[in-house]
């Protein structure tokens, strides 16, 4: 008896994040519709948020601000991060003496583990006056978002691009050495071919964890409605809008949150599933 | 040469990455240690945020992110059993081992918007609860993967064993090969925590957040995190201290439990 009951409970909780997955999908739909029936697709492309001054109800609300600027400190970040990210994983797998291997991956593990809000108050008070002495700017804005969101990729990408170098099996690569080559033309022309699906299936992923990334990019985008004229303009990102903004909204303004919230919600799942089953694969058999 | 040359450029450009990545590491944590104990007093720990404490927000940090656990690892750890140990690899465990795992990258911030939706909405504002529950959801799918990963490693002649002692199959699993796995698990659940304890964006509208001392998670509970986020906005320089002392406080704990977990996984490989 125990054990049948036992199992059930076991297939319930299995069954559980199937049900968290389809909630969270159609509670945002439902909620959004207002502003869904209302602006269309036409949301994604329209510039102006603004409520009604007679009626905080209603207005007229468009997406196009926090998509751009979700897209464009997305961008920096990757710029900066994926080459960062490769190379740590290289020096890991390539060219670290085995001493050094275990602390450094420590060291980039530990910075993974440090909250987003700390990043945020580093980036602050620590590196946006920095950004603001070299290329001028009020120190919050685009670069410095994108730069403190680029150190907190790194060490995720690193990780899993680490893993799949780490795979490739020590005889391809000798015999490469064996034919005289280098180490980088080892690196270049063995492992990456080999483990080319897990490098970009950490890239992708860790796209999908920079779009979603709220309070390091809440404290130093500047959250500001505008489009951004230069790199180190404030402006303003999905989770940022959602993360001031959406305890205070009411009405349609409130719908169109949610509506962006299905937004960044259904751009993630699509890119977190297109890297870990097209590159990285199943790694449980 | 021109390829010697270029393969020494290559490495030093690896070495360097490393190098940057780790210098922002301790960038971080020289910042935070020199300003947070700086501002740290013995009234940090003795006050709530109300006299310029943290007291009641380490508690409710605490609280909210323990209960999470409570729910989020025995739901996780039998989700990880039903699927190593019972699915015999079916479809749908295919399916349910993928959504899990997508679960696990979905932004925080959406996991707030929809617990807001769900339990702040219908109880007419922010509780201790609905923080829970937004930190309950975002670690079940770690709690899943570990335990999946976890039982995988196990090996099979060890359930053979249980089988042939005449042990039915929950008493294998519970006896035998959770047992087996145990320290892995252990490890995921204190990763796990380090990281749902240190989360932020989940909470800002489900739990909020509470000047005062409380337990009553019908109300608006007291939470470190968001404080951090509120303080560091405010423009006297006390607030900014204790964000600070907070900010060191919370980076202390987190890496602490992270390495902790890390430790006890060390001496099995």
């Amino acid at each position: 008896m125990g054990g049948r009951l036992f199992k059930n409970f076991s297939f319930f909780s299995a069954t559980l994040s199937f049900f968290i997955l389809i909630g969270i999908f159609s509670i945002l739909f439902t909620y959004a519709q207002d502003s869904i029936h209302q602006f269309g697709f036409d949301f994604l492309s329209s510039e102006i948020w603004e409520a009604d001054e007679d009626d905080e109800d209603i207005g007229i609300f468009g997406g196009f601000i926090p998509i751009v600027g979700t897209m464009l400190s997305t961008t920096i970040a990757m710029i900066i991060a994926t080459p960062l990210a490769m190379g740590i994983a290289i020096f890991l797998t390539e060219i670290a003496h085995k001493t050094l291997i275990k602390p450094v991956s420590i060291a980039i593990e530990l910075l993974a583990a440090i909250p987003s809000i700390i990043y945020g108050m580093w980036g602050l008070f620590y590196f946006a006056p920095i950004i603001q002495s070299t290329f001028g700017g009020q120190g919050v804005g685009l670069l410095t978002a994108g730069i403190v969101l680029a150190i907190m990729i790194i060490p995720f990408m690193a990780a899993i691009t680490r893993d799949s170098m780490n795979t490739v099996p020590d005889v391809l690569k000798e015999s490469a050495y064996a034919m005289g080559a280098t180490k980088f033309e080892v690196i270049k022309d063995v492992v990456m071919p080999y483990s080319k699906g897990g490098i970009i299936g950490s890239i992708i992923l860790a796209l999908g964890r920079a779009l979603g990334e709220t309070m390091a990019v809440a404290f130093l985008i500047g959250s500001v409605m505008q489009i951004p004229s230069k790199i180190t303009d404030p402006t303003t990102s999905i989770p940022v809008l959602l993360a001031n903004n959406f305890s205070e909204a009411q009405g349609l303004e409130m719908s169109s949150m949610y509506y962006l919230a299905l937004i960044l919600f259904i751009v993630s799942f699509i890119i977190i599933s297109v890297a870990k089953f097209y590159f990285l694969g199943k790694k449980v058999k | 040469m021109n390829r010697l040359l270029l393969n020494k450029i290559i490495l030093m450009l690896s070495t360097l990455s490393a190098i940057i990545g780790i210098s922002f590491l301790f960038w971080i944590l020289a910042t935070l240690t020199y300003k947070g104990v700086s501002s740290i007093h013995l009234s940090t720990f003795s006050q709530d945020l109300v006299n310029g404490g943290i007291r009641n927000l380490l508690v409710g940090q605490f609280t909210m992110a323990i209960i999470a656990s409570l729910i989020a690892v025995p739901l996780g750890m039998f989700a990880g059993i039903w699927l190593r140990e019972y699915s015999n690899g079916s479809k749908l465990a295919s399916i349910i081992r993928n959504l899990s795992d997508v679960m696990m990258s979905a932004p925080s911030i959406v996991i707030g918007v929809f617990v807001y939706a769900l339990f702040v909405v219908p109880f007419g504002g922010y509780n201790g609860f609905a923080g829970i529950i937004a930190l309950a959801i975002m670690m079940i799918p770690i709690i899943i993967s570990t335990t999946d990963n976890m039982l995988a490693l196990v090996p099979k002649e060890l359930r053979e064993a249980g089988v042939a002692l005449g042990g039915s199959k929950h008493k294998i699993i519970l006896q035998i090969v959770i047992k087996a796995a145990k320290v892995g698990i252990t490890t995921g659940v204190l990763l796990s925590f380090a990281r749902i304890i240190g989360e932020t964006a989940p909470l800002l509208f489900t739990s909020a957040n509470s000047q005062f001392f409380t337990m009553d998670l019908t109300e608006q509970f007291p939470s470190l995190t968001v404080s951090i986020y509120n303080l560091a906005t405010y423009p006297d320089e006390a607030s900014r201290e204790l964000a600070w002392s907070a900010s060191f406080i919370l980076t202390a704990i987190v890496l602490i439990i992270n390495l902790t977990g890390r430790y006890m996984t060390r001496n099995k490989k």
